[in-house]
């Protein structure tokens, strides 16, 4: 098998497929504590994350919607199964590990410090990204959108490009 | 049906992409060049190469003298009447920008409107808003049908006595429908109405010629049809571009300057300020040369046929609906699969070799007005033959595939 062919193996695993066709979370939050609107320009894919946040503090139900590519939507269908339960902190130190993980093989240990081992299984699943370099904008649009609606003063719309 | 096997021509396809020989299924986004234009610029740069209309010496007049002709070449390629209504430009978007920002500033009011079609380029749209942010003229849109096509009606309903101008594609990027040009010059002309063609997806494919067509202005991109980028045409009757304020100041478009004032040079170096793509129109020129002694009419008749058996090919396939399917059409096979999205299908098979295009081919209101995000299109040259359909087709398979 070629390194085209894994890498392509490594892109579509299992795990992206099926949340890609089966996304998690995918509906509205209504009402929600914070909102926010990702675009890609590049192809025209919109997705909006509605978040619940609870008495103390946590992200009590985090949903999306929109529509987007295997790895958009799959990333986006992740990343709300593991943002419940999280603070905003916490939801921002997995976004700073996968935002290295798009970028590098080698990721810093210390990134990995506090993270639960299922959180950094997922992150990495979708890591075959890195082989695509177009396609990472694809795996960060759902947590490009969350920094922006995690952030009181950012206009809650946020684009990839 | 045999290819026209021009592959030969283009050093391009002398390497593998990821292992697999390079089936480039995207010339409507850009076209690879030919030997005989990157010989061309080697040659010109090595040899001919100095700034023009200035130097009265060798170099400068040998490339004045190549800069020159090629205007003559592009004259004659598109059937113009003049040599000076050919303006250079550095591709179509600044073509379409230069007519509404001098003729569209100096002939649109409040009120007045420009007719588009609802499968416009983004660059036949924003120029126009850009122009009724600063006239407040109106712009109105024809619609399409399901199918993609423009119906002749549906123009001739959108036509009034407030129209000043017709601006729309020759042939759509995105769906490949070519529309009934001379039947709504005709009718705007009937009503005194000047039309602009976007020819950006017609010159490669089809022999144009802008005098039976009795086109107002013609716009085209030379990187579309074989030449290099940077470079592109403005067309546009002699009587109509006279009349034309400048576009941009500076050199070579005056004839004399004080801190008075300044006398501006007659068409087209009016519109030509500062020193051109000089190279890119020797470039072009080679370009057009090729195309020609292929001739454009074998060509056209080639790309018709590998379109109708890419239709029935990738159209028969299960999971895959085409996307424009207008009873006239060129180069451009617009589908969607199933449950995939285009970005998807994009990826996986350029693992396989496979250039296409996945996206909303810069024409967001005519995808949104079939319901579609984006598309895939695979567009075609006149090195396609085809095995490229068919190892398409087989890429689709393997999409299937690994989508199940």
């Amino acid at each position: 098998m070629s390194e085209t062919d894994n890498d392509l193996r490594e892109l579509y695993q299992d795990m992206i497929l099926d949340h890609g066709k089966r996304p998690r979370n995918f509906h509205v939050i209504d009402p929600a504590d914070c909102e926010a609107v990702g675009h890609n320009p590049l192809c025209g894919d919109k997705l909006v994350l509605f978040l619940r946040v609870g008495e103390d503090g946590r992200i009590a139900d985090a949903a999306f919607q929109g529509t987007g590519c295997a790895i958009s939507v799959a990333s986006a269908s992740m990343m709300t199964e593991m943002l419940k339960g999280k603070t905003a902190a916490e939801a921002k130190k997995l976004w700073a590990y996968f935002e290295a993980v798009c970028k590098s093989n080698a990721t810093p240990a210390d990134m990995t410090e506090g993270l639960a081992e299922d959180d950094i299984d997922r992150l990495q699943a979708l890591s075959g990204v890195r082989h695509y370099p177009v396609r990472v904008k694809c795996a960060t649009l759902a947590w490009r959108t969350l920094e922006s609606a995690l952030d009181p003063k950012a206009v809650k719309k946020v684009a990839t490009e | 049906m045999a290819g026209l096997e021009l592959k030969k021509d283009f050093p391009v396809f002398g390497q593998k992409i990821h292992g697999h020989p390079l089936v480039y299924l995207d010339s409507g986004a850009s076209a690879q060049k030919p030997r005989h234009v990157i010989d061309a610029l080697t040659r010109f740069y090595e040899t001919d190469y100095a700034n023009i209309h200035r130097g009265v010496h060798d170099l400068s007049m040998r490339a004045t003298d190549a800069y020159d002709k090629a205007r003559g070449v592009v004259q004659k390629f598109i059937g113009a009447a003049h040599e000076d209504e050919i303006i250079f430009t550095k591709g179509a978007t600044e073509s379409i920008n230069l007519v509404a920002a001098t003729w569209g500033r100096e002939n649109l009011r409040e009120g007045d409107e420009v007719v588009l079609t609802q499968l416009e380029h983004h660059a036949n749209i924003v120029p126009w808003q850009m122009l009724r942010a600063q006239t407040g003229c109106v712009l109105r849109v024809v619609p399409i049908q399901p199918n993609g096509d423009v119906l002749l009606e549906a123009v001739l309903a959108a036509l009034n006595a407030k129209t000043k101008l017709v601006s729309v594609a020759h042939v759509s990027n995105a769906l490949g429908t070519v529309l009934p040009v001379e039947e709504i010059i005709k009718a705007a002309h009937d009503k005194g109405i000047p039309v602009l063609l976007d020819g950006s997806q017609a010159v490669s494919h089809r022999s144009v010629d802008v005098q039976k067509l009795d086109a107002d202005f013609y716009v085209f991109s030379g990187h579309k049809i074989y030449g290099p980028t940077g470079i592109g045409v403005l067309y546009g009757k002699r009587a109509i571009l006279r009349d034309m304020p400048p576009y941009q100041g500076g050199g070579d478009m005056i004839a004399s300057v004080t801190f008075e004032e300044a006398i501006y040079q007659e068409p087209p170096m009016r519109f030509e300020a500062g020193t051109p793509p000089i190279a890119q129109v020797v470039g072009l020129a080679a370009a057009l040369a090729y195309v020609s002694s292929i001739g454009m009419d074998k060509i056209a008749a080639h790309e018709d046929a590998l379109l109708a058996y890419a239709t029935q090919v990738i159209g028969e396939m299960k999971g895959v609906r085409l996307i424009g399917t207008a009873p006239r059409k060129a180069g451009i096979l617009s589908f969607v699969m199933d449950g995939i999205h285009p970005h998807d299908i994009g990826t996986i098979l350029d693992s396989h070799g496979i250039a296409i295009r996945a996206g909303h081919h810069c024409a967001q209101p005519a995808m949104e007005a079939l319901g579609l995000a984006a598309t895939v299109r695979a567009s075609l040259g006149l090195y396609n033959d085809e095995a490229d359909i068919n190892a398409l087709a087989v890429g689709l398979f393997k999409v299937q595939g690994i989508f199940g």
